[in-house]
């Protein structure tokens, strides 16, 4: 890593999206919009409208009879399992279905009023069973089990399911000695809290093309955040070669973790296979998209903490059932995140965690938006803020006192590194002019403030990949080979930025390859996890510095020079010796004559990179301790002053600031643009989002009963801020921000009700129902 | 099932299609003349993503069958640039970042134009309702509402 004085001008410069003018005229293509012709055929899906039950029969019969309807399938056809950490899904239901919406039938027409009309003629017959619906219920002795084979399914050897209950997995910790802590307490909080199920709400939702040759390949166009993972898993599950499917994701419209792994994607594969030669498409309906995919899985969290007289922590128990609903192959790493970040960013000697993730016949848990950190900061931040005031320290100054540094022994072992989570609270602290009361517009109106930390490490795999290709042309620009997907973070502008910067060329000459296509693009894990800037940063380093080494080579030996000597500075190699100069256009591709033209140095240039965590270390099983639970951990703030109306539980906020330590910021405006999305995004989730459940069935699956914020429900004033503590390896220093800034809202938003209503509630989302009735009975 | 010929101006350009009775606005404009650039988010009429201007009204065309548009005049995003040039809305979300995803974008431009042909200087609370129809999961909506009042004060063009 490089000090700061040194960093190419590029770098920390709020340079115009790559893809901006494009989206901007409306002619970006997304999934939806590739044009493939009469011969394309539509699917759709015929859906279990049971929670739990057992499928006895299929008769496709009169489907397969309906003109026009070219190809019915059902899960017998592919027996497969699939899934990222934990193999437990089929792709089509087979024998038994486990949540209301599962897939049971597919079906492709030539038009989607055929395959619709097909799915009534299909008739399944079922024998229901017993279902549960809340995490608790599920771990009772004697409660049905939903997997009954969970034991035989295959898993990743960090994940530890519990054959025979309703646990896919428990993560532990146990460091120092809570039983004994509790003891030199001064003051200790116990509390729990329930997080409700949300949903995504990408505006595309989920689409998918695949169309099977008759040489065996397969090619999916998705509008995905995993085209590579979407193509492993598919390949294994189906028994296929991975180079016999090829994965081309364009533009994606909203991401959010939903379309991460492989939902319905599959699907349109296994129809295809029956009508070869024919791309399938399948596009969600927004009634699909709400319940039949990934959701943000409900928590129920009780939280015991202690400290001394001082204000200092010494101990904390934290207890986590996760509703992982009808699968967890993406659910129990979410479980496993909340167990090791389980103490938020606060140093606490004795720790005692129990992380469960548990099935229910709800809907299935995905990856939503740093996974497991909303749910689990919800908690712990409101509980800090009970504890802060039982003890009589105000609350900034009582995070101040415990939060986590560089150097922390934190609770799984791993030596923290430097954060910048200090200076992210006092700067949000002093924007809204924190321990000053403000007065309320209105004398029934109530005004408070509140504060809530965040910490969270990239979730993943302990050995994700990232890779970078560069092809410099013949004039001198560069193409850029990414496998990570813009999915509206700006990730092609800070990887071509990057690859600019670190080469030497002005913006204007190096363009993002895209879409990301399997069969050319070099490989990426998946764009989850806020890892894409770090991980495939570095890739894109490492892959510039070898187009450089390359190039000094050729100028070295046609100049008879060191290349330890040349640079690049925009677009034209300099010698700092002899000051001789060529630009790039001007040997690129075709190289350099040698004197009196007595040959030629050079060639094309082809520069490649890769990164890879190699320190990552597994955890121990009964303990959760070892020398490096996760790569890094991205820190942040913010803060909220709020006013409600006491006659109406109305709650607006006037001012939200926010501050997180990126390491670096590669694009300054772009790390603002997350800050406040992300932000808004959280708010809307503390004020008004909720999955209402009956018996497994989604009672609100549209925008006018699942309401979001819209722009009349903007903050007065967003003040966002950057830190920038570097990050030891990551690219100029940088690390991750894109899921951070919804991570502490929910707690935020709530402790600034608590400070003006003196009322707390068990959990989102607060709507002006909810705040009204708990300031009525607060009186009672 | 039943088609019907119906005679219209999209984007300026005059088209007659043979439409069936039961085909959206939305659908005819992407499916029948590939104009993908009006998106389908819900067709429920909640989302606003499918916004275009219907005899300079702006309408979710999700919710209007095509065989009502007989006569009409309808203009969408791709109908905001002249001969190549960005409209100077367009301009401000670039300069704002007021995109993401920018699935919503072409769906909250139309309405940010409709918006300043009936009003060319709304202040901050009329272009924010304007709007409210208008869903945006990425951005937090500031810099949208932002790049309206920009756009406002470079322009007051009127088409």
């Amino acid at each position: 890593m490089k000090d700061s004085t040194t960093f190419p001008k590029l770098v920390g410069s709020d340079v115009l999206r790559v893809d901006v003018r494009e989206k901007a005229s409306g002619a970006a293509v997304f999934t939806d919009d590739i044009q493939f012709g009469n011969n394309l055929l539509h699917a759709r899906i015929k859906r279990s409208p049971h929670p739990h039950a057992l499928i006895k029969s299929i008769d496709t019969r009169k489907a397969e009879a309906l003109p026009g309807v070219k190809a019915v399938v059902t899960g017998d056809d592919f027996p497969g399992k699939i899934g990222l950490y934990l193999k437990d899904r089929n792709i089509i239901a087979r024998d038994r279905v486990r949540f209301i919406g599962e897939p049971v039938a597919g079906v492709a027409a030539v038009t989607e009023e055929i395959a619709e009309k097909a799915l009534d003629l299909i008739q399944v017959e079922y024998e229901p069973l017993q279902a549960i619906f809340h995490p608790l219920d599920a771990i009772k002795p004697g409660a049905p089990l939903i997997h009954p084979d969970l034991g035989d399914y295959e898993v990743a050897n960090f994940i530890f399911p519990k054959p025979g209950t309703n646990i896919s997995n428990h993560f532990k910790v146990r460091k120092g000695d809570t039983e004994g802590a509790w003891k030199s307490c001064a003051a200790v909080v116990e509390r729990e809290y329930y997080i409700p199920h949300i949903q995504h709400v990408p505006i595309e939702t989920h689409v998918a093309v695949a169309e099977v040759s008759h040489s065996g390949k397969i090619t999916l166009w998705s509008s995905s955040q995993s085209p590579f993972a979407q193509r492993d898993l598919i390949a294994k599950t189906l028994g296929v070669q991975t180079c016999d499917i090829r994965v081309i994701a364009h533009f994606v419209g909203g991401g959010f973790g939903c379309k991460a792994g492989v939902t319905m994607e599959a699907l349109p594969i296994v129809i295809g296979m029956k009508v070869k030669g024919q791309p399938v498409k399948l596009r969600l309906t927004r009634e699909e998209e709400f319940y039949t995919n990934f959701v943000r899985q409900a928590l129920v969290i009780r939280l015991k903490m202690g400290c001394d007289k001082d204000g200092n922590m010494l101990a904390m128990e934290n207890t986590m059932h996760w509703d992982g609903g009808a699968s967890t192959e993406y659910g129990v790493n979410i479980t496993r995140a909340g167990g090791y970040s389980c103490t938020g960013p606060y140093d606490i000697p004795n720790v005692k965690a129990d992380s469960y993730c548990v099935y229910t016949n709800n809907t299935i848990g995905g990856p939503y938006r740093g996974f497991g950190m909303s749910e689990l900061h919800t908690g712990i931040e409101q509980c800090v803020d009970e504890l802060a005031d039982e003890i009589g320290i105000d609350k900034v100054e009582f995070r101040l006192k415990n939060v986590v540094q560089g150097g922390d022994i934190l609770a799984t072992g791993m030596l923290m590194h430097p954060t910048g989570i200090k200076e992210c609270i006092q700067k949000v602290a002093k924007a809204i002019d924190w321990g000053k009361q403000s007065q309320p517009s209105a004398p029934h109106k109530l005004r408070g403030k509140g504060i809530a930390l965040m910490w969270k490490a990239p979730a993943m795999p302990p050995n994700p990949g990232s890779s970078a290709t560069l092809k410099l042309n013949e004039d001198g620009t560069l193409l850029l080979g990414v496998g990570g997907q813009e999915i509206g973070q700006g990730a092609f502008t800070v990887a071509a930025q990057l690859a600019a910067a670190t080469i030497g060329l002005p913006m204007d000459r190096v363009r993002v390859a895209w879409p990301v296509d399997t069969d050319y693009s070099p490989y990426e894990w998946q764009t989850v996890a806020s890892r894409i800037t770090w991980s495939m940063g570095n890739a894109v380093m490492a892959a510039a510095n070898d187009v450089r080494k390359q190039i000094f080579e050729i100028v070295a030996e046609a100049w008879n020079e060191n290349p330890e000597d040349l640079d690049i500075l925009d677009g034209v190699v300099i010698s700092k010796r002899t000051e001789k100069e060529i630009p790039l256009k001007d040997f690129a591709v075709y190289g350099i004559p040698k004197e009196n033209y007595d040959g030629w140095i050079g060639g094309p240039i082809y520069g490649r990179g890769k990164f890879m965590p190699t320190y990552v270390t597994g955890l121990d099983k009964e303990t959760g301790q070892g020398k490096r639970a996760v790569v890094h951990y991205t820190t942040g703030a913010q803060a909220f002053e709020v006013e409600i109306d006491s006659q109406t539980g109305k709650l607006e906020v006037i001012r939200a600031a926010t501050a997180f330590d990126v390491g670096k910021a590669i694009n300054p405006d772009l790390v603002k643009a997350q800050m406040e999305g992300g932000l808004v995004q959280g708010l809307s989730s503390a004020l008004f989002e909720q999955m209402i459940f009956k018996d497994g069935e989604m009672q609100n699956p549209n925008f006018v009963d699942y309401r979001i914020a819209t722009s009349v429900d903007l903050p007065k004033e967003i003040l966002t801020f950057i830190v920038e503590v570097p990050q030891d390896d990551g690219p100029y220093g940088a690390r991750g921000v894109g899921e951070h800034p919804m991570v502490p809202t929910i707690a935020g938003i709530a402790n600034a009700i608590h400070d003006a209503a003196s009322i707390r509630m068990q959990g989102p989302p607060f709507t002006a129902e909810k705040i009204y009735l708990a300031i009525q009975d607060q009186k009672k | 099932m039943a088609k019907h010929i119906i005679n219209l101006t999209v984007n300026e350009r005059k088209e007659q299609l043979e439409v069936p009775a039961h085909l959206t606005l939305l659908r005819m404009l992407r499916e029948n003349l590939a104009l993908t650039g009006t998106k389908n988010g819900c067709e429920a009429g909640e989302c606003g993503a499918c916004t275009v201007l219907l005899n300079g009204e702006p309408v979710n065309s999700c919710m209007v069958l095509a065989v009502e548009c007989d006569g009409a005049e309808v203009m969408t995003v791709e109908g905001l640039t002249e001969n190549g040039a960005l409209d100077a809305l367009q301009k401000a979300f670039i300069e704002e970042n007021a995109i993401q995803c920018g699935f919503c974008t072409p769906g909250m431009l139309i309405s940010a134009f409709a918006l300043l042909q009936r009003n060319p200087k709304p202040d901050e609370i009329v272009i924010k309702e304007a709007l409210v129809g208008n869903l945006c999961r990425c951005t937090g909506y500031e810099r949208i509402v932002k790049a309206v009042k920009d756009a406002a004060v470079s322009s007051g063009r009127t088409r």
